[in-house]
């Protein structure tokens, strides 16, 4: 008898071991998108946010029932800010969790050195850097697109807002980064489209701790507006020395001021301070018939609520994309080249983060300088200007 | 022309206050134990997020929080020391070396997990406007830096030529085995070193936050540019390190604003590495004590 119970309980206790491991599979198979950011090194200031942004969309759709009943799994793929790094983790994803698409990775560099592969596997890529090479030519970038908005677009929102106020000669400063030398190659481009001369083109190093020099000479030239084209500690250590020197002439800063931390430390320095910036940061100020205000407010209060954190513009790269394959994905199922098509020629008018997306065969990113408001800092805080 | 040119003088000053005081702290352990501490520029980090924790996120007064920070920062250095150099059962420069680049990552890390990646600062040490000379700005913070910088100057001439620690610190560093011979106890003067050196570079740190924003990685940049100037002046010795720093600073300042900031850093290696082909020793440095030095 006591044998008959104990076989009972040993084969009770097998089933349910067993029929536990089984469980999961009679739910549907979960969708897999791979993620290729920089969530640690050099470029950490744009993974971070994104690798955050991507993990909130996922656990959001996912408590909202997935998609087409199949689970989202987004797999994060840190490349170390590293090209060589960038290239193994998207062979991983491909090869071993065969994603249907990959959204990032983060910068440029990354990202081209990602373009052959994804058009060898037939992936869609969507990338969330800036570079104006990851898309164009288009006829050889078939399978990636970018969220990001053009280095180009930058400048043009600049200089259009220079040439209302009567601005015809400039001083530029950009930091010796892959940032800068994009911006800088981006400035100059740019400049005789709006009918303006750059007279002084200055660098500094991403840890200096004086820019002084470089704002001297950009004065004594005779330059009308000075703009200063970087990230992190740089752009504050300019507008502390724009403001000690009194310039009198208008600093411009490029898209990457737009957190409101670079306020907080440059403190009353800041104010005047002037910057073509995405929507994401100037949400509150937007009007209501504004397209975007309803998706901004509510993916930067899900996302400070989460992350005690401002997710920034490099945020909202990571939740366009990944907002852009779900969808696609909702539509056509999971079909690599559906994917693709749907993307390319679907996404019209589309609002996103970053603006108001329009695909097409001839462009895979879909913004231009209308992205952008010009915003000033005015009582510490941002205000939209003309 | 002249403003232009007194503009340009202030910045190097201000750029070069900086390297000063950390090519000061790597002379500290270089004259006790002929070790390079690479983790100094670490050291510096420290100081400054301490700087910022104890005043800007725990609301304690000024003074306090600067005799806290510093105090944090002697502990670092004690840690660094009886952890990772003392344990060490060769003597061999390089390894020793080694161990202080493998310190300086384990710090960053520690440093970015608490503080995350941000830029922080906190208020100059006195408010007001920049001040006005010859049409040229200077900022109040970069005196303050400069006062401080002599004020280190003054205090570790005297404790290296007049208390007996610091004259035993001195005999390590000539002869290790000799000091030991005439009683000296040479483990515990490697360890005072340590947690000079790291107070100084933290209170780098505390002064030079408020000019240039602290982040956790700021420490390599710092300590090769403090390195440079610990060599341009002559390695060992505290005012060379002065004057390598303002030199480079000034350099740096100069071909930025003459040439093309492009090139400032280019220029300031070539003019240092001038220095070496021509004087060996340093600007500062006799060529006698160079010939006996182990590094």
């Amino acid at each position: 008898m006591k044998r008959t119970i104990l076989c009972a309980a040993f084969f009770l206790s097998i089933f349910i071991f067993a029929s536990s491991l089984v469980a999961p599979c009679t739910a549907a198979e979960p969708y897999r998108i791979g993620a290729v950011f920089s969530v640690t090194g050099a470029a950490s200031f744009l993974g971070e946010p994104e690798k955050n942004s991507a993990i909130l969309l996922q656990d959001q759709i996912n408590k909202a029932g997935g998609v087409n009943g199949h689970p989202l799994e987004v797999i994060i793929e840190d490349s170390k800010s590293d090209e060589t790094q960038a290239v193994l983790s998207a062979k991983k994803l491909l090869e071993r969790d065969k994603v249907l698409a990959i959204i990032g990775p983060s910068t440029t560099g990354e990202s081209m050195a990602l373009v052959p592969i994804l058009n060898v596997a037939k992936t869609p890529m969507i990338s969330c850097a800036t570079g104006a090479g990851i898309t164009q030519p288009v006829n050889e970038r078939h399978w990636i697109f970018k969220v990001a908005q053009y280095d180009f677009s930058v400048a043009e929102a600049l200089f259009a807002h220079m040439k209302k106020h009567g601005i015809s000669k400039v001083g530029i400063l950009t930091i010796t980064t892959g940032f800068g030398d994009a911006g800088r190659k981006a400035l100059h481009d740019m400049a005789p489209k709006y009918g303006i001369t750059i007279v002084a083109d200055e660098r500094y190093g991403p840890k200096d701790s004086d820019m002084t020099t470089q704002l001297t000479k950009v004065k004594a030239i005779g330059a009308q507006a000075v703009i200063n084209w970087s990230v992190g500690p740089g752009q504050v250590v300019v507008t502390k020395n724009w403001y000690a020197l009194k310039m009198g002439i208008p600093l411009y800063q490029s898209h990457g001021w737009g957190s409101k931390k670079n306020i907080e430390l440059a403190g009353k320095a800041a104010e005047g301070v002037i910057s073509p910036l995405g929507r994401l940061v100037v949400w509150d100020k937007l009007s209501d018939k504004q397209q975007q205000k309803s998706l901004l407010k509510k993916f930067t209060s899900d996302y400070e609520a989460r992350f005690k954190n401002e997710p920034g513009t490099f945020g909202g790269h990571a939740y366009d994309s990944l907002t852009m394959i779900v969808e696609a994905l909702r539509k056509v199922g999971p079909d690599k080249n559906k994917i693709r098509d749907y993307i390319e020629t679907r996404i019209k008018k589309w609002p996103g983060t970053g603006g108001i997306f329009n695909m097409s065969p001839q462009d895979h990113c879909g913004l231009d300088k209308d992205a952008f408001e010009m915003v000033v800092v005015k009582n510490a805080d941002w205000a939209l200007t003309k | 022309m002249l403003t232009v040119f007194l503009q340009f003088l202030f910045s190097g000053l201000t750029v070069g206050s900086v390297y000063a005081l950390v090519g000061m702290g790597f002379n500290i352990i270089y004259n006790a134990t002929s070790i390079i501490n690479l983790a100094q520029g670490e050291f510096v980090v420290v100081g400054g997020l301490m700087m910022w924790f104890f005043s800007d996120s725990l609301h304690l007064p000024f003074i306090v929080s600067i005799c806290l920070t510093i105090l944090s920062a002697g502990l670092v250095g004690l840690l660094m020391e009886r952890l990772t150099i003392r344990p060490l059962k060769s003597h061999d420069l390089l390894l020793m070396i080694m161990v202080t680049i493998s310190v300086s990552i384990v710090l960053r890390g520690i440093l970015a997990f608490k503080f995350g990646k941000d830029p922080y600062d906190y208020p100059a040490f006195s408010e007001g406007d920049p001040l006005n000379i010859g049409g040229a700005i200077i900022q109040q913070q970069t005196l303050w830096v400069i006062g401080i910088t002599g004020l280190c100057i003054i205090l570790l001439y005297l404790f290296y030529n007049k208390t007996i620690i610091g004259k035993a610190m001195r005999a390590c560093a000539v002869d290790t085995t000799a000091a030991q011979l005439v009683g000296i106890n040479v483990s515990r003067m490697v360890m005072i070193s340590f947690v000079l050196s790291a107070m100084v570079g933290a209170i780098g740190g505390i002064a030079i936050t408020p000019i240039s924003l602290m982040e956790y990685d700021n420490g390599p940049m710092l300590a090769v540019k403090g390195f440079c100037a610990a060599i341009m002046g002559g390695l060992g010795r505290g005012r060379g390190a002065v004057i390598g720093g303002f030199s480079i600073g000034i350099l740096e300042s100069m071909t930025a604003g003459y040439l093309h900031s492009g090139l400032k850093d280019a220029v300031a290696l070539v003019i240092l590495l001038l220095v070496l082909f021509l004087k060996p020793a340093g600007i500062l440095g006799s060529s006698a004590a160079a010939r006996l030095r182990k590094f």
